[in-house]
């Protein structure tokens, strides 16, 4: 049991570079910073593409909202016709104003009503199509984007834009947009009306919109501040959050429960502090509107009296006009609001935009090829790496220009020190990645000219981490091919070795993994991602460390599956453990990305290279 | 496939009165109350203020006006001005009280929600969504800050400006109040319709996007699973029915609030055109003054606002009831009591603690059972009767088959979970006489899944470690794991990690995470296959290493592989949930078919090859 330190590489050379395996230099923070950039113009050019498609209805929208408020803002025009005119005719015993003011207004409140019904119910029509298009193309658009790229721009955020982005852009169209579009039609709408009232009365009320409007401008940049401050502490309090609920087993076998209160409540601090700063900006912003708006009364309403003592005003207009002003200024506190929820989603669609604007680094072929029709009774087919060289798009080359040939059927086995370039080899075969220079050809056909469903009967990869998707059992080993019956998937378990464990679940291969009693352990994952890849029956399967989670008798089950059901397949095998290779009809051996060594099992062992180092060093820890 | 959705244990909570639920929130809202109590009657005084005016108005053109007063004019106006910057103040009054407090309140709520969370039991975790307990600590609590902030003053606001609006107009003209009166019963029962209606939609919706949440959160997580198989039709199907569900539903709910909209705007506007004709034959006959009648108008158009939102302000109540409930669902919940058992009869009383031998000494397991807590109660426990003493100074591999246990069994040690029957004694003491703090210093963990914080590599490892812990223990940690990278990143042990940081590889994190496990030279150590991300040259140095370090710790070590199991001095087997056989790796290898069969792969008629291949060289 001697221990074998004096072999021991120096391995941290190429491991230190670590994130190098994942292609993220230090040098683009842009994801870092959780900006992405998007050309000029960008988000504008989003909301106009989304907005195209329901413009008929957005007119229809904004045409109900002119006649709604139409029949609303009649009301007071409708009480000056009532003192100046109805009650003179009345009178004079004339029931003809009377009965045309009652109807009016009765029309006038049943129009109000009625288009009011029509114009949220269009309204919500608009908003969903939207949200719906908008959902569609964030998940469409990350789900085509390469696997590059979602390496790099961790889950967490990907889930933030297509949850709480949207639903801000939300509140915007269904709260904010149709306030403001009510803010300003009611505020041409009532201008308009006090100005052909009374032109006097009416160019003081335009008067107060000067400092009204700075007001709002100056709260919008104050606002803005504060809002921008609060998002910012807010993500942090979230990032804080979900890290604690990940990782709840080493906080608590940590004891880190005192000193992670004691973090979060300066993060939470900060956010409450950020979040004090708005509300009071809010109070301000109302404080000096309603001033500004209540002083126009105030000076207004001496005008008019005095105007109304000396008989150049009738009395019914002074009335009128004051119905009209204070409704004049009752939105602008909700103008406030619109604000809000406006520079929240301006931040929030940005975000969209810089995501949308990503261009997916594996693009579906224009005019697809098919695969040549199998040569021989056997499944598997030829692999070729035609000069290929890879290298990151940020820079940092991975793969040299290299060569490589696979006979149809032959089972090859990968290995060397992480970060060498194995699991890049492993990607460009599966077409997670394109390569920079050269082509990959499966018998004969670049895989760029390949549909996805062609390709996947084609190349199959099964990865270390088994993700297992809510659904039962037999559904998730049936992703590798919907279509198959109960007992295809159940023969596929067999042969993987997945059978027993699944038929002790409390409800066998219906039982669902996110619910009672559906712990499974991360072996048993990776023999369900197996099964998986067994049923989907490809030419080719990659094995990326996919047994690293498993047990000795595990590992055995896989390899036999592999000389039983998955014979005559061209297989590449990545494993740590050179157990894999007894398997392998030969073994490449990479290093710094170059293919060191490359001979059947037994060739290589019995040399004097780097794999004959790693094979005895293995089997001394065999014991 | 994909498209039974996990629905949320929200379900779970019965139905419970609105009001019932929010009175839960008193706790939270007494340190606050007398601000929020000051801004409630201030913004009644406002809204008073606003009342008022119309008065003036009438004042004014019954009197000045008619009488054609100029500094009566003046006097009016004067008044108009008054009462409006003190409509303002006040209003401003209101926000800038409430404004701090109630982001204490909300902050207040979430760190106690926080504070609960991480003292949850772990199989609290186990079945809740870390999203859902992050909807939890966001939207939900802005909600109910929104709804201290406003629905609950201007319930009552409202309510009061409404009673002294409709009591100002019939001082004024009993006749016209009662005409304006007319449409409240009607409103009243269509709002109550209308509440019952909605909050059912409003929370189909909110579960709706539950489910829409975890398909795109499943389609990102597993996007290599969906791109390696070429699934992303079918995944995008779901996501499109789904999407389109929600659509309809949120239609539904517009159309029900455009609805109750029509209502709250036509019936008090027929109300007020009803009340003007009958006004203008009144101001004809003589029987009313036009200033009255101005002043009623405007009364009457003043508290339209108020009996417009009472619709949206019940709605917001009723999605703040929704909010509190879910809350209170998490925070019911029953942390773990961290009481130390008392020293009863059969429990060892405390005893000077020694890590000398002895038959007490290092770690031992008593008749251990253990079935998760959310298992049927029926159903046979995972751990059934698991005898094993681990000596002073002992490490032990613990091998068995996948999914018999081990990993469970290394989680009750921590006391993550709690032992169902049974007892688990460290150096004689009994781990529930000990406090989890106490326990936990003792006891070092590298769990299977190696998780890193957002911060410094440092401070990942050193939270293994007490407080004096510097830079000579890091050191020594990072040299053990082979972890001697972490010099070479871009700031060295400063550089961060974690969601928030460098993404370092799963070898890279493993080994910082045994690095975390061994640096505070604990005295019992639990590695959960600590090697399994390593390859062959890594994990013969790291396994060099840490011999040295297991010298002289009482250790439990699941192993997969011979290599892993030769670090240990004896191999416990388990099998059935039970402890079936302890002994040296080759002793099992001889006397264990399941043992061999484990650690060869073979079966028992191959045991010879197996036998062959264990003895080694």
């Amino acid at each position: 049991m001697t221990a074998p330190t004096a072999t021991a590489p120096d391995e941290a050379q190429p491991d230190g570079g670590g994130a190098a395996g994942d292609g993220t230099p230090a040098a683009d923070d842009a994801f870092d910073r959780d900006v992405l950039p998007s050309p000029p113009g960008a988000t504008g050019a989003l909301l106009r593409s989304l907005l195209t498609p329901v413009k008929a209805r957005v007119a229809l929208t904004t045409f109900l909202l002119l006649l709604q408020q139409a029949a609303v803002q009649a009301g007071p025009l409708l009480v000056a016709y009532a003192i100046d005119h109805a009650v003179p005719a009345l009178r004079a015993d004339d029931h003809g104003p009377l009965i045309a003011l009652g109807a009016g207004y009765l029309l006038c409140s049943l129009a109000a009503g009625g288009l009011q019904y029509a114009f949220i119910a269009t309204a919500a029509r608009v908003s969903q199509d939207v949200l719906l298009d908008l959902r569609g193309r964030i998940f469409r658009h990350a789900q085509a984007l390469s696997v590059d790229f979602h390496e790099r721009y961790t889950s967490g955020r990907l889930i933030s834009r297509s949850t709480t982005d949207v639903e801000s852009l939300r509140e915007l169209l269904d709260e904010g947009l149709q306030e403001l579009v009510t803010v300003i039609l009611s505020f041409v709408y009532i201008a308009a009306l006090l100005l052909w009232l009374d032109l006097g009365l009416g160019g003081v009320a335009v008067a107060s919109f000067v400092p009204l409007y700075a007001l709002v401008r100056l709260y919008q940049r104050r606002a803005g501040r504060a809002y921008r401050q609060r998002s910012t502490a807010i993500a942090a309090v979230i990032v804080k959050f979900v890290e604690t609920m990940n990782g709840i087993r080493p906080v608590r076998a940590f004891r880190r429960e005192a000193a992670n209160d004691a973090d979060f409540a300066v993060l939470n601090r900060r956010h409450e502090r950020a979040n004090g700063d708005a509300l009071l900006e809010m109070a301000r912003y109302v404080v000096g509107s309603r001033l500004v708006a209540n002083a126009a009364v105030a000076g207004i309403v001496l005008w008019g009296a005095y105007r109304v003592a000396d008989g150049t005003l009738a009395l019914g207009v002074l009335a009128a006009a004051v119905l009209y002003l204070r409704r004049l200024y009752d939105p602008i506190d909700r103008l406030g609001m619109f604000l809000n929820s406006y520079q929240s989603a301006a931040a929030s669609l940005e975000k969209i935009a810089g995501l949308l604007a990503q261009t997916p680094s594996v693009q579906e072929p224009a005019a697809p090829k098919e695969l040549p029709p199998l040569e021989s009774e056997h499944p598997g087919r030829e692999v070729v790496f035609d000069s290929v060289r890879f290298a990151y798009r940020t820079g940092g080359e991975v793969l040299p220009r290299f060569d490589l040939t696979i006979p149809a059927g032959q089972t090859v086995a990968v290995v060397g020190s992480t970060g060498a370039g194995k699991s890049t080899l492993a990607k460009l075969l599966a077409r997670f990645y394109d390569p920079s220079d050269g082509r990959v050809l499966l018998d004969g056909t670049d895989l760029r000219d390949l549909a996805v469903p062609e390709l996947r009967r084609g190349v199959v990869m099964v990865t270390q981490e088994a993700f297992l998707f809510s659904g039962t059992v037999a559904e998730n080993i049936a992703i590798g091919r919907p279509e198959a019956t109960r007992e295809e998937i159940e023969r596929a378990a067999k042969a993987i070795g997945a059978h027993d464990f699944i038929a002790s679940l409390p409800d066998g291969y219906d039982t669902d993994v996110r619910k009672r009693g559906g712990r499974i352990s991360a072996g048993q994952r990776q023999l369900v991602a197996f099964a998986r890849a067994l049923l989907a029956d490809p030419a080719v399967l990659i094995l990326d460390e996919a047994t690293s989670s498993l047990d000795v008798p595990g590992e055995r089950a896989v390899q036999r599956a592999m000389a039983t059901v998955l014979k005559g397949r061209t297989a590449v095998v990545i494993a740590h453990r050179l157990s894999t290779v007894e398997i392998a009809d030969r073994v490449l051996v990479m290093e710094h990305g170059r293919i060191v060594e490359d001979g059947s099992p037994d060739e290589l062992t019995a040399g004097t290279g780097r794999f004959a180092e790693l094979h005895r060093a293995w089997r001394d820890s065999l014991a | 496939m994909l498209t039974t959705p996990a629905p949320a244990p929200d379900h779970l909570a019965e139905k419970r009165s609105t009001v019932r639920a929010l009175l839960r929130l008193w706790p939270y809202v007494r340190p606050v109350r007398a601000r929020l109590g000051s801004a409630a009657v201030i913004a009644v005084l406002a809204s008073c203020v606003g009342l008022v005016i119309p008065l003036v108005l009438k004042w004014m053109v019954d009197g000045p006006v008619a009488d054609r007063d100029p500094s009566g004019v003046w006097l009016g106006a004067l008044y108009l001005l008054l009462l409006g910057v003190a409509e303002a103040l006040l209003f401003g009054l209101r926000r800038w009280l409430v404004a701090r407090p109630l982001s204490a309140v909300e902050a207040g709520m979430r760190a106690a929600l926080y504070r609960h969370l991480q003292r949850l039991p772990v199989a609290f975790h186990d079945r809740w969504a870390s999203g859902q307990l992050l909807s939890r600590g966001t939207t939900d609590l802005m909600l109910l800050r929104m709804f201290l902030a406003f629905p609950l003053t201007f319930l009552l606001v409202n309510g009061v400006t409404i009673l002294v609006g409709v009591g100002i107009m019939l001082v004024q003209d009993w006749t016209l109040g009662l005409v304006i009166l007319g449409p409240a019963v009607p409103v009243m029962i269509t709002c109550g319709i209308f509440e019952k209606k909605y909050s059912a939609v409003a929370r189909r919706a909110q579960d709706q996007v539950g489910d829409l949440t975890t398909v795109v959160e499943e389609s990102v997580l597993g996007v290599r699973i969906i791109k390696g198989f070429g699934r992303h039709r079918s995944q995008a199907r779901a996501f499109h029915e789904l999407s389109h569900t929600l659509r309809g539903t949120e239609l539904r709910k517009a159309r029900l609030l455009a609805s109750i909209w029509a209502v709250i705007v036509t019936l008090p506007e027929v109300a007020i055109g009803a009340a003007l004709v009958v006004g203008v034959v009144q101001v004809a006959d003589g029987a009313l003054s036009a200033g009255t009648l101005v002043a009623f108008l405007s009364t009457a158009l003043a508290l339209r606002w108020p009996v417009e939102s009472i619709g949206f302000l019940l709605a917001m109540s009723q999605e703040a009831a929704t909010a509190t409930d879910r809350y209170f669902e998490v925070m019911d919940a029953e942390v773990e009591s961290d009481a130390v058992a008392p020293p009863g009869a059969e429990r060892p009383v405390h005893r000077p603690v020694h890590t000398g031998s002895g038959r007490l000494g290092g770690l031992r397991f008593e008749s251990v059972r253990f079935r998760y807590p959310d298992a049927p109660p029926d159903s046979p426990p995972l751990l059934d009767r698991v005898d094993l003493h681990i000596r002073p100074g002992e490490s032990m591999a613990l091998v068995g088959a996948t999914g018999s246990g081990k990993t469970t069994l290394t989680t009750l040690v921590p006391r993550l979970h709690e032992v169902t029957d049974g007892r688990i004694t460290l150096d004689g003491e009994d781990i529930t006489a000990l406090s989890r703090e106490e326990l936990r210093a003792m006891v070092a963990v590298a769990f299977e899944e190696p998780t890193l914080f957002s911060a410094s590599v440092g401070e990942n490892v050193l939270m293994g470690a007490g407080d004096g812990a510097g830079d000579e223990e890091l050191g020594r940690a990072l040299a053990v794991a082979q972890a001697d990278f972490a010099h070479a990143l871009p700031q060295g042990t400063g550089t961060q990690v974690g969601e928030q940081g460098l993404s370092l590889s799963g070898g890279q994190r493993q080994r910082l995470a045994l690095a975390r496990a061994v640096v505070g030279r604990p005295r019992f150590l639990v590695l959960d296959d600590p090697l399994s991300a390593l390859d062959v040259h890594t994990e013969a140095a790291v396994e060099a290493a840490l011999r040295q370090v297991l010298a002289d710790t009482t250790a439990l070590i699941v192993a997969h592989r011979p290599s892993t199991v030769l670090l240990a001095d004896r191999v416990a087997l388990l099998s059935g949930g039970r402890i079936a056989a302890v002994g040296t790796h080759h002793e099992l290898l001889r006397t264990s078919a399941e043992y061999a069969h484990l650690m060869s792969g073979l079966d028992g008629r191959e045991d010879h090859e197996g036998l062959r291949e264990g003895d080694g060289r």
